[in-house]
């Protein structure tokens, strides 16, 4: 570790994103004192962490690593109640509280009575983040939480602290070595190199479309600027409505192709002025929620080249054409 | 009374309860006595050792060398050389049988420390358990079965190495086998390996009990994987 110096601001989700060996995560460890710092401060709060008495710091931050370390020779439920227990909570409260937090994490009440052994990986990461959230400290270390458990499982994990985020509003201090999780997750993103040397702290957005020197670039990898899509909005794309037709229509059309909508305004296919017979595919979005990516992947699901703008209910608004895509893009690049 | 010697169940109720020392009953409460007083010692002198042998490794060669030549002694011999500290009382036989006990369960306790997985030790810290706290409500715990396993040989073994003690005139119902040097008479002989067995057995099937009772996520773990 060399020279470090970074802020995580109270209530965004800060991730540590490097290679191995580039001190991540004994750059979390010393913030609560599993490691101390040989120079330096580190402050909660504006308190140095290095004035508070280890087992007292720790008990107010919530931690999360890799294989759950749940204890294997307690019930779900106590390991869920672990810091109120140390906090000295009378012992009916801190399990109403753990029932309250296995809900919270999206797991069914009834495996409160199980060993951790009785559960998947997945199931067990959930715990493991319900007991750090136990006590509601405000701040939440989490050490490659996810990285143990399968693809589809991470996803579904990652989505899940999203969504507590958006309730709970902890300060969050990730580390990964997953630069796909780290945009996805982070508000801020820090990238470390060997050594523990900040290559760069910015947005995901700024990351992708301004790496700092080349170590970030080719960290970043591949399709940059197609990922960097996600980060641009659809908000302001301009949608036409006038390519619609309801279904049966069989009349002509100016157009080279229609999109044929069912009684309730939901999209049923496309129809090509050269085969006005068959329905083709077709892909959606949500203008305002889904990101340019989103809107550009649904154009190429369809061989009409456009996509479809839907409400949240699967209603079609308005069809963003290849003109109106380009466009956007355009405005992308430009910054 | 008959003519012949008596059945093996005549003897057994006659000798019972004679109100002497040397009744079936008396010396089976010795035996209980001179093996259960050393399995706790052994205990309580293992677990401390076991401790510092896994906090300070470099303890842990010559503390289980040391053991190991305990272990290795006769105890006959060892019976006699403590006669000259002891004298002829039952602490003669306990002392010894406490050293062997620990011999075995010393190592019981540093493996079944070091079969605590790392990365829950590192949570019990992360999660701000004192070094106390941690050791009492998370290593010792997942460190039992494997210290229960070591008591369950520890206890067989002592309540069959009591009856040695006989021949210092200490070894509870191994005294019904010294007899029968003096009298080919085979019901003291019967009688005597019977009661160890059973009292073998209890024993086991208590620590059986107990591992269930105390270490009741070890079968869970076995249901599921």
């Amino acid at each position: 570790m060399d020279d470090l110096s970074f802020e995580a601001p109270t209530g965004e989700i800060t991730v540590l994103v490097g290679p191995s060996g580039c001190g991540k995560t004994t750059s979390l460890r010393m913030i609560n004192r599993m490691i101390d710092a040989s120079e330096g401060r580190i402050l909660l709060d504006g308190v140095p962490v290095q004035g508070i008495d280890p087992p007292t710091l720790r008990r107010g931050i919530g931690y999360v690593i890799q294989q759950a370390g749940l204890f294997p020779h307690r019930k779900i439920v106590d390991n869920v109640a672990t810091v109120p227990y140390l906090l000295g909570w009378d012992r009916k409260k801190a399990r109403t509280r753990a029932m309250e937090l296995l809900e919270r994490v999206g797991l069914d009440p009834a495996l409160a009575g199980r060993y951790p052994f009785q559960l998947s990986g997945g199931q067990q990461q959930r715990v493991g983040v319900a007991r750090a959230l136990a006590a509601d400290p405000p701040v939440l270390l989490m050490d490659e939480p996810f990285s143990a458990v399968d693809p589809i499982v991470r996803t579904s994990l990652q989505d899940e602290l999203l969504r507590l985020q958006s309730e709970l509003n902890k300060t969050i201090v990730f580390v990964t070595h997953d630069i796909d999780e780290a945009i996805k997750l982070g508000d801020r993103v820090a990238v470390l190199r060997v050594g523990g040397r900040l290559a760069q702290l910015a947005e995901p957005k700024t990351l992708l479309a301004e790496p700092a020197d080349d170590f970030v670039r080719e960290f970043l990898g591949h399709d940059r600027g197609i990922r960097r899509l996600q980060f641009v909005s659809t908000a302001g794309l301009r949608l036409r409505t006038d390519l619609t037709a309801p279904e049966g229509f069989s009349g002509d059309s100016p157009e080279p192709w229609l999109l044929v909508v069912d009684g309730e305004g939901r999209p049923v296919g496309w129809r090509s002025a050269a085969r006005p017979g068959e329905l083709e595919p077709y892909g959606t979005f949500v203008p305002g929620r889904d990101s340019m990516r989103a809107a550009l992947d649904a154009a190429l699901l369809s061989p009409s080249g456009c996509s479809v703008a839907v409400d949240e209910q699967g209603r079609v608004v308005g069809v963003a054409t290849r003109n109106a895509l380009d466009l956007a893009l355009a405005e992308a690049a430009d910054g | 009374m008959g003519d012949g010697p008596p059945s093996l169940w005549e003897w057994f109720g006659r000798n019972w309860d004679t109100g002497r020392a040397d009744s079936i009953r008396n010396l089976l409460t010795d035996h209980i006595t001179m093996s259960v007083v050393p399995i706790v010692l052994a205990l309580v002198v293992a677990l401390p050792l076991g401790l510092a042998c896994a906090r300070w490794r470099w303890l842990y060669q010559p503390t289980s060398g040391l053991m190991n030549v305990v272990y290795a002694l006769p105890s006959l011999p060892v019976f006699m050389l403590m006669i000259s500290v002891t004298g002829l009382s039952q602490t003669t036989v306990i002392v010894p049988l406490a050293f062997y006990g620990a011999a075995v369960l010393i190592p019981a306790v540093v493996d079944g420390l070091d079969a605590v997985p790392d990365h829950v030790r590192q949570s019990a810290v992360a999660m701000g358990f004192t070094p106390l706290r941690r050791l009492l409500a998370v290593e010792l715990p997942l460190a039992a079965p494997v210290v229960l396993a070591g008591l369950r040989v520890v206890a067989v073994s002592s309540i069959s190495l009591v009856s040695v003690g006989a021949l210092i005139g200490q070894g509870g119902l191994g005294g019904l086998f010294t007899r029968a040097y003096q009298n080919p008479f085979m019901p003291p002989v019967i009688v005597g390996i019977a009661l160890i067995i059973a009292l073998a057995l209890i024993a086991d099937a208590l620590l059986v009990l107990a591992q269930r009772l105390l270490t009741p996520w070890v079968r869970a773990r076995k249901g599921t994987s």
